[in-house]
């Protein structure tokens, strides 16, 4: 079986170094970072933290150098989906490709690109810490599930999550996979941008009453998204917001948005509060303080070009 | 009016000291020792669009100041309570005129004591360049409308003396129209500058897509109208049309609360959102676009 990530950034990184390590398993890595590249190519690409692992996948800047695989394993920010898929997909001309990506709306842009889409969340996290070196902050799952559009075999989704479980990612195949897809979203869209417009650490913006209020209202609204799509949540994000605020796991944690705000990179807002608005525009529910923060984020990104 | 005391020496009161010391005769009450010392002893300099410098009394307590018939409250927001309770217990035949953004700040004021009240809003401003050195940059009016206890000539009456001093001023028989309207563009442009990074600029009227300012704005500017209507006030200019036409003029402005932010400084959105807010509460109206405005900036300042 062969797979490819494409976008070794973090998350990438840890699905390939963990699948590379399966003798059953042919592993390529697809990334536009040339020294991360070269490093994994010259002594692997190491995880440390949560698990230390030493993968040793092919890793190319070459889309055109990728052979004909299984299954590719989409990993890049949402905003690079397009491309990325756009120079890769010959590799899956008879290969599912699953995404693992933040927010919604990136199956339907893969499936513009390739015939079998496997729909993804995972709950995994880390960093680049230097190149072919990844600190993986926290362990988690990840489901892979249906996209009616463009569906995959699920025999072929159940080989995918197996190979990862396997390799010490564990995961599961189901045939509806937007329950967890969703409960991630609305948690993201629910808490990353409060961090990024206030400047606040994950823990400090729950301690604030009216900034705790505001992310229960932001999730109300994107439940209420999801519940018109006939979507169950596999969990409420309620409880994933006051779980991460503990001191003990992500008090101190700057959101991902935050961290883009800070270094002045796009962010992914347009998947996150931007998909909840799309969706709920389609499905007649209203959503004004997703429509208010995505605007106030897209505001912040234009200022950088000043 | 021969004796006026102004309250706050930051750029807006030192533009009344100095222009009123021409006219009247000016003290100023200051919150800083080496403030009041400075101006005692060097006099207020002025610079951009006037060349002088008045020379006037200024301490920081009011029991070392003659009795002034105009006291102008020209503190900024956040001293404004600490600037009343000096004022507290002091000249009670005098009015008292209150300059701040948003509304509320006369009512604050008159907790302090029983003065008449004019209430006013200015748009003039200028660059501080030291304790007695001041720019006067933009030469934009002073508008005064009654309140406690004052009639509109009093108000006619205080914007003569301003006209005569060489600084702008209008006086309104009921100036809530004017100030709501200012009020609902402040706390829209202020909050969404602060907390985007933008000057008010072109993006702050742009509808075109579904992720564009514009529609952040004018939603925001639409529960501002709400709680105005609900208030009993007819608004003036509409702020939309202030906002769409601020946009078009050549350079940026850049809205005092993002310069408050970008120097991490405590921001007027108490006076300004938050007035706003006090006013939908007090009328029953939902405001959940200016409130979340509110705690972002409440919250951003906490980051600090």
């Amino acid at each position: 079986m062969r797979v490819c990530i494409i976008g070794c950034g973090a998350v990438g990184s840890l699905f390939a170094a963990n699948l590379a390590t399966l003798e059953d398993v042919e592993v390529w890595a697809f990334d536009l970072n040339e020294a991360h590249v070269d490093a994994i190519n010259r002594d692997g690409l190491r995880l440390t933290g949560a698990g230390d692992v030493v993968g040793h996948p092919h890793a190319t800047t070459d889309a055109a150098a990728i052979p004909p695989c299984d299954f590719g394993i989409v990993a890049t920010k949402a905003m690079h989906t397009s491309g990325a898929i756009a120079a890769t997909a010959h590799a899956f001309a008879d290969g599912c490709v699953a995404t693992v990506q933040n927010g919604i709306g990136n199956e339907e842009v893969l499936a513009e690109h390739v015939e079998r889409v496997i729909r993804g969340t995972t709950f995994p996290a880390g960093k680049l810490t230097a190149p072919g070196v990844v600190q993986w902050d926290v362990k988690g799952d990840t489901t892979f599930g249906q996209f009616d559009s463009k569906p995959s075999p699920f025999a072929a989704i159940e080989q995918l999550a197996d190979a990862c479980t396997r390799g010490g990612m564990p995961a599961k195949a189901v045939e509806d996979a937007r329950g967890p897809q969703w409960r991630k979203v609305i948690f993201n869209a629910a808490t990353n941008p409060l961090g990024a417009l206030t400047g606040l650490t994950h823990g400090r913006v729950c301690e604030r009453p009216d900034l705790r209020a505001l992310a229960t209202r932001l999730v109300d609204e994107g439940k209420a998204v999801a519940a018109a799509q006939g979507i169950e949540l596999d969990a409420d994000p309620e409880e994933l917001i006051d779980y991460a605020a503990r001191k003990d796991v992500a008090y101190d944690h700057k959101a991902s948005m935050l961290q883009d705000v800070e270094a002045r990179r796009q962010t992914e807002v347009d998947f996150l509060n931007g998909g909840i608005v799309g969706f709920g525009r389609r499905y007649g529910v209203p959503t004004p303080a997703h429509e208010s923060i995505w605007a106030l984020i897209k505001g912040m990104e234009a200022s950088w070009a000043q | 009016m021969k004796r006026v005391c102004i309250v706050g020496a930051g750029v807006i009161g030192s533009l009344y000291a100095a222009y009123l010391a021409r006219v009247a005769e000016v003290s100023a009450l200051t919150r800083r020792e080496e403030h009041a010392e400075a101006l005692r002893e060097r006099g207020l300099r002025i610079s951009g669009r006037g060349d002088f410098t008045a020379q006037l009394a200024a301490s920081t307590s009011a029991d070392d100041l003659p009795e002034p018939e105009l006291v102008i409250v020209a503190c900024k927001g956040t001293d404004l309570e600490a600037a009343a309770e000096r004022l507290g217990g002091h000249w009670p035949d005098a009015i008292v005129m209150t300059v701040q953004n948003g509304i509320g700040a006369g009512e604050i004021v008159g907790r302090y004591g029983d003065w008449r009240q004019l209430n006013a809003v200015t748009f003039m401003s200028g660059t501080r360049h030291s304790d007695n050195d001041v720019q006067y940059v933009l030469d934009t009016a002073t508008w005064i409308g009654p309140a406690r206890g004052t009639t509109p000539d009093d108000a006619r009456a205080v914007a003569d003396l301003i006209n005569a001093s060489g600084l702008k001023a209008e006086a309104f028989d009921d100036l809530r129209p004017a100030q709501w309207s200012k009020l609902i563009f402040n706390a829209t442009v202020n909050t969404v500058a602060a907390l985007t990074g933008l000057p008010h600029d072109a993006h702050f009227a742009a509808l075109d897509r579904p992720d564009d300012l514009g529609h952040l704005v004018k939603a925001l500017m639409d529960e501002g109208k709400t709680v105005a209507a609900a208030s009993g006030v007819e608004l003036g200019e509409d702020p939309w049309e202030m906002n769409v036409l601020a946009t078009q003029r050549g350079s940026a402005h850049y809205p005092s609360m993002l310069e408050d932010v970008e120097a991490h400084r405590k921001t007027e959105i108490d006076l300004i959102t938050g007035s706003l807010v006090r006013a939908a509460h007090a009328a029953g109206v939902p405001v959940p676009l200016h409130e979340t405005m509110e705690c972002l900036v409440k919250a951003k300042e906490a980051s600090w």
